[in-house]
């Protein structure tokens, strides 16, 4: 998700966490040599512009779906979340949860089907087919800029980590890992950073999931845990998810219900799930209609198991370590924040070689976060911006040496934004504030384009302009007068996240409403110029003839059913 | 990815995998002897992980070794 809290660790930190043996270099240089074998192997295969924009549309529902999980579960990500749960409880696993499931399930039933039959290759794209051209021409410049500066600030967390638990020298990481990424997402395009980030998901279970098991050991169970952390709380509640939301006061977040279902788990969630190109890329490169169905019906159940192995070791972190830890900024020298709890928990249970498989999972996550940006960037620059407005009717091989080359010089672009960051740390808060501005907006857009057949393209068009503006003005006003935050976030006390919620909220419904309004008082498209791009006039493959439990929707109940249970069970 | 000539990409997990596996069962044995100064250290997590990490990655590189992918 786009707000995370980010590791950011104090200056001042001269002693490393962590000490890595011989076992644990030999494991993480012989994860380098295997990402650089795959990209290298895969060249052979990438040859037009289908193999490296879409991977070849080749993808079993599978690999679509652990890959479409993996290009978000990245280790800002998992640190960050970690981090989050051992300040905050297990109210973050609201992020994995409603944050999430019902818009990824969402996005496989209802979306993927129009995304699909339309043969787009991204969500510009879609656009493009949809509204025209002006709408994809914004769409594609915003996305184009933000992903590559987001590619910059994951190189940046990466240095800065490695530097706070190893000790290594920060030019020394950005160096090794944006030569490794441009040289295998060049190689291999969009099937080179899928193959790593299936690698990374298993390398991520294989890495963590031991934490957990051994800090439940540990603590003697999850009832003894409980009873840990209110002792050392002084009663608070911190391991149910629901019932302190009653009230602003009662729950160490100050977060209400009302925000987590209507802020995160409609607008903030679906936005991001369904229409970020980086994630949705992953699914457009399923073999068949329905395997792009089921994928994210795979990452939905996956994406339930992740708080095991994130936000569990937050929580044990909480019950069972004896060091103090403090919130990034207030971290003293020589102190740990809770962004560490994660490498911590690493250290406190994992001797040599486990350690090296821990880090080794870190790295693959900074590193497939970053490809992940890179790939879907050379998507949009080539086939958005490039053929679109600059050369049109090139050939083929054409447009893949301009991926290749603009996935290298995107690489460039994004160490350039990691020292940009290193010099100045305010950067990374426009860049994640940037992110907020255009996926709400944009959800309502695309939504609106694939449900309701009278939406035109001016109205998509001036809905979209809207709905970003708007949003770019609300964070102004915060910025520059901040006793706005009560109007914007109905109260003066609200967090930063609370605001990227109401935020996203207003937007998405500015843009609704100027895109209906604006839609009323234009010529609508006929229904034949809507054929395979909006819902009541594209005709969608029956699915009666296959039994019952290859259907996507009776899986998507199945994962549904489980979401509700989980979320009863630690009510 | 499993059709055609082309090596699935389970088949590298599975290289990858048993690699781990065998280099985590090695610290695990060496571990037996000289204990690594971490907690629950008595439970030697390592071995057994690292074991299962090997049969893991062994049983993906032979179900989708390069000859079956083929022959299907």
């Amino acid at each position: 998700m786009p707000s995370l809290p980010l590791v950011l660790a104090a200056e001042t930190v001269t002693t490393k966490l962590l000490s890595l043996s011989l076992p644990d270099l030999v494991i993480i240089v012989a994860y380098f040599a295997m990402v650089l074998g795959i990209g290298w192997y895969l060249k052979r295969q990438t040859q037009t512009g289908e193999d490296f924009f879409l991977a070849g549309r080749e993808m079993t529902a599978w690999i679509a779906g652990l890959s479409f999980l993996s290009a978000n579960l990245g280790s800002l990500e998992l640190m960050g979340w970690a981090g989050a749960a051992s300040q905050y409880g297990i109210l973050a696993t609201h992020w994995y949860w409603i944050g999430a499931i019902p818009a990824m399930l969402f996005l496989g039933v209802a979306m993927m089907p129009f995304y699909y039959i339309s043969q787009t290759h991204s969500v510009p794209g879609y656009l493009q087919l949809r509204f025209g051209e002006d709408s994809r021409a914004f769409a594609a410049i915003s996305f184009a800029f933000m992903t590559i500066l987001m590619s910059g600030v994951n190189m940046f967390a990466m240095a800065k980590v490695m530097k706070v638990i190893l000790g290594w020298d920060m030019n020394f990481s950005i160096l090794v890992s944006s030569l490794t990424v441009a040289a295998y997402v060049a190689l291999g395009g969009l099937k080179s950073a899928i193959f790593n980030e299936v690698l990374q998901f298993v390398l991520i279970w294989a890495g963590a999931m031991l934490i957990p098991i051994l800090g439940l050991l540990d603590a003697g169970g999850w009832a003894n845990l409980q009873t840990k952390i209110a002792e050392r709380m002084g009663g608070a509640d911190y391991t149910h998810a629901w019932r302190t939301l009653g009230s602003f006061q009662d729950n160490p977040m100050g977060i209400h219900w009302t925000g987590i279902v209507f802020g995160l788990g409609w607008v903030i969630s679906f936005g991001y799930w369904t229409t970020d190109f980086l994630v949705v890329q992953r699914v457009l490169s399923a073999k068949d209609l329905r395997s792009a169905k089921m994928a994210p019906i795979i990452g939905a159940a996956f994406k339930m198991m992740v708080p095991f192995i994130v936000i569990l070791p937050g929580l044990l972190g909480i019950g069972l370590l004896d060091t103090t830890l403090y919130p990034e900024d207030q971290t003293p020298a020589g102190g740990h924040s809770y962004n560490e709890v994660l490498p911590i928990m690493m250290g406190r249970y994992f001797g040599p070689g486990l350690l090296g498989l821990g880090i080794t999972a870190l790295i693959a996550g900074f590193m497939a976060g970053m490809a992940g940006n890179v790939s879907a960037f050379a998507t949009v620059w080539t086939y958005d911006i490039y053929r679109a407005f600059i050369k049109q009717d090139a050939s083929d091989a054409h447009y893949v040496s301009m991926g290749r080359w603009c996935t290298i010089i995107g690489i460039f672009v994004s160490i350039g934004t990691a020292y940009m960051v290193m010099g100045s740390k305010s950067i990374m808060d426009y860049v994640q504030a940037l992110f907020s501005f255009f996926i709400a907006p944009l959800f309502g857009t695309v939504l609106l384009g694939m449900l309701w057949r009278r939406a035109t393209s001016a109205g998509g068009f001036w809905g979209l302009l809207a709905g970003t503006l708007s949003s770019i003005a609300m964070w102004a006003l915060v910025k520059f007068y901040p006793p706005a935050l009560a109007w914007v976030a109905l109260s003066p006390h609200a967090k930063d996240m609370a605001e990227n919620m109401y935020r996203g909220l207003w937007s998405w419904i500015i843009c609704v409403v100027v895109t209906v309004a604006v839609s009323l008082v234009t010529r609508p498209k006929t229904d034949q110029e809507l054929v395979g791009l909006v819902y009541g006039c594209t005709p969608i493959p029956a699915e009666q003839h296959v039994l019952l439990w290859q259907r996507p929707i009776f899986w998507a109940g199945v994962v549904g059913a489980v979401f509700i249970a989980l979320n009863v069970i630690f009510w | 990815m499993t059709s055609g000539s082309h090596l699935s990409i389970w088949f590298f997990v599975g290289i990858l995998l048993a690699f781990y596996g065998l280099i985590i069962t090695g610290a695990g044995i060496y571990g037996v002897f000289v204990p690594p100064p971490v907690h629950l250290a008595q439970y030697h997590a390592d071995l057994w992980w690292g074991l299962l990490l090997l049969a893991i990655g062994v049983f993906y590189c032979y179900h989708f070794a390069p000859r079956k992918a083929q022959a299907r």
